[in-house]
């Protein structure tokens, strides 16, 4: 069996690691949050506390996996699988380095953005099952930040689609060759790393599950493994957004030809990740509706004229 | 608006950079198991019983510590040697109670029952926090090296009359009329 894109050793292998990597991030969140508010974070089990996630996912795995006997079973069961498959579907298309992925899509962008919309069911539907207020105050809110966010998302990415001029991850990463699209499109990537915060429900924007006011939002009734693929899940999205950033305004793979392609892909993921980390940190999250107010009044219509200077330029420029 | 959009933005990246500053600034942890802490001298931690400089108990058994115990975490039992020295037949500290507040320490007389900076006390089974007197005798001094109660004391023990303590006059004979 051969290492390219598209082999059954190449999906076992990026699978395997994007999955290996979303759990050492349960470990490398609680650590970085530790140095960030002057602690140490955890640091007892194993080198620097490496072995905490092995600690964790034994916790996780022999915890009593309880169903609500008030809850729908069929879509309470549902919900967790729809995160997790629809983020390692979306990994599917994104191009780690050259050879290196899964499918060579020429709609990666959009297949990206659909999947990112169906995983908005996983929690309507958990907080809906789960027949719990503080739930459906979670998937209430998931819905409402979902439509002001979906929008916006898209069309800042459409700035990078027209000056690549193609869907295809692979192809956007090579047109790249000249020069990064953060600098053409640095509007656009802030709009998509705002976008991209509240699509992975991460703090500041994690509105749905918002632990000090609706406890645990939509998974609040959820536990063992179920709860552990919501939260897996969650950091599987920390890293989907982080190598989408990487491939549509920071060059993919492309880097100094020290390093191998794949380590400056690695490079680039791991610093967005931490930033996203960092905003944990620092941010205060925002009221749902103060969210939505931002995404209409605010950023669609910055997304928007972005998009319109872009074209502007292109077409002026040919 | 526009303003708010920018101010808001301004603070928001404010804060990004403060709180990533904290990369080096150094954990306020401390790593307790693995760096003792410095204890100071009189920090008031683990009871024990100290001996005199001859090597005996300081104890005299009067009480005076279970009195003013404000929790009534100390039990003891007076008993008499040969000589006439008084001394705890059993002298037992539920340390499940005791708050650490050394009201026993100031209230001895003989500076025999002493707070020490060891706090690490703790057991897995309830009854090992009951220290008897084999477990609260220590074999040295403690805080203070030169008291010996029974040499000072004007009490008359075996081997040491009356007037033969230190820094004591021989009695006065009452019914004698020599100066």
């Amino acid at each position: 069996m051969t290492f390219e894109v598209g082999s059954g050793l190449s999906i076992a292998v990026i699978l395997t690691t994007v999955i290996v990597v979303a759990a050492m991030l349960i470990w490398v969140e609680r650590r970085l949050l530790g140095f960030w508010q002057d602690r140490l974070g955890p640091n007892r089990v194993g080198y620097f506390g490496l072995l905490q996630v092995v600690a964790d996912m034994i916790k996780i795995f022999t915890k009593e996996d309880w169903i609500p006997p008030f809850a729908d079973k069929f879509s309470f069961v549902l919900a967790p699988a729809i995160i997790m498959s629809v983020i390692l579907l979306s990994f599917s298309v994104v191009p780690f380095a050259p050879g290196v992925g899964v499918v060579d899509s020429n709609i990666g962008v959009l297949f990206v953005l659909a999947m990112a919309s169906l995983g908005a069911y996983s929690v309507m539907l958990a907080g809906l099952s789960s027949d719990n207020k503080y739930a459906l105050l979670g998937a209430l809110r998931a819905a409402a930040q979902m439509v002001s966010y979906e929008v916006f998302m898209g069309i800042s990415i459409l700035g990078v689609v027209a000056l690549s001029g193609s869907f295809n991850l692979r192809e956007i990463v090579l047109a790249q060759t000249d020069g990064w699209y953060i600098i053409p499109q640095f509007i656009g990537f802030v709009i998509f790393l705002i976008a991209g915060v509240a699509e992975s429900h991460r703090l500041p924007f994690d509105i749905p599950e918002a632990e000090q006011e609706i406890c645990a939002g939509y998974h609040t009734e959820y536990s063992g493994m179920k709860f552990g693929m919501f939260f897996v899940g969650e950091y599987l999205g920390l890293v989907l957004i982080s190598s989408l950033i990487t491939v549509l305004f920071f060059g993919g793979w492309l880097g100094p030809s020290f390093l191998p392609p794949i380590i400056w892909f690695v490079l680039k993921a791991s610093a967005f990740i931490a930033f996203f980390i960092l905003m944990r940190a620092a941010l205060p999250r925002p009221r749902y509706d103060q969210l939505m107010t931002y995404g209409w009044l605010f950023l669609l219509p910055v997304s928007l004229v972005n998009l319109l200077v872009t074209g502007v330029i292109i077409l002026s420029t040919q | 608006m526009l303003t708010l959009v920018k101010d808001t933005l301004t603070s928001q990246v404010v804060t990004l950079w403060r709180v990533f500053a904290h990369l080096w600034v150094k954990a306020d942890t401390v790593e307790y198991p693995d760096v003792q802490p410095y204890m100071f001298p009189r920090w008031r931690g683990r009871i024990i019983l100290s001996r005199d400089p001859d090597g005996e108990e300081r104890c005299v058994a009067c009480n005076l510590c279970a009195v003013a115990c404000p929790v009534d975490c100390i039990a003891l039992q007076k008993t008499e040697d040969e000589e006439g020295r008084w001394y705890p037949e059993f002298f037992r500290i539920n340390f499940s109670r005791c708050i650490m507040c050394g009201f026993c320490e100031e209230a001895c007389p003989t500076n025999a029952i002493q707070l020490t900076p060891d706090f690490e006390m703790a057991e897995y089974v309830r009854q090992d926090m009951v220290w008897e007197k084999e477990d609260l005798l220590i074999d040295g001094t403690g805080k203070y090296h030169d008291y010996n109660f029974y040499r000072v004391a004007g009490k008359k023990i075996g081997g040491k009359d009356k007037g033969e303590a230190q820094n004591e006059a021989v009695p006065v004979n009452v019914r004698s009329l020599l100066p």
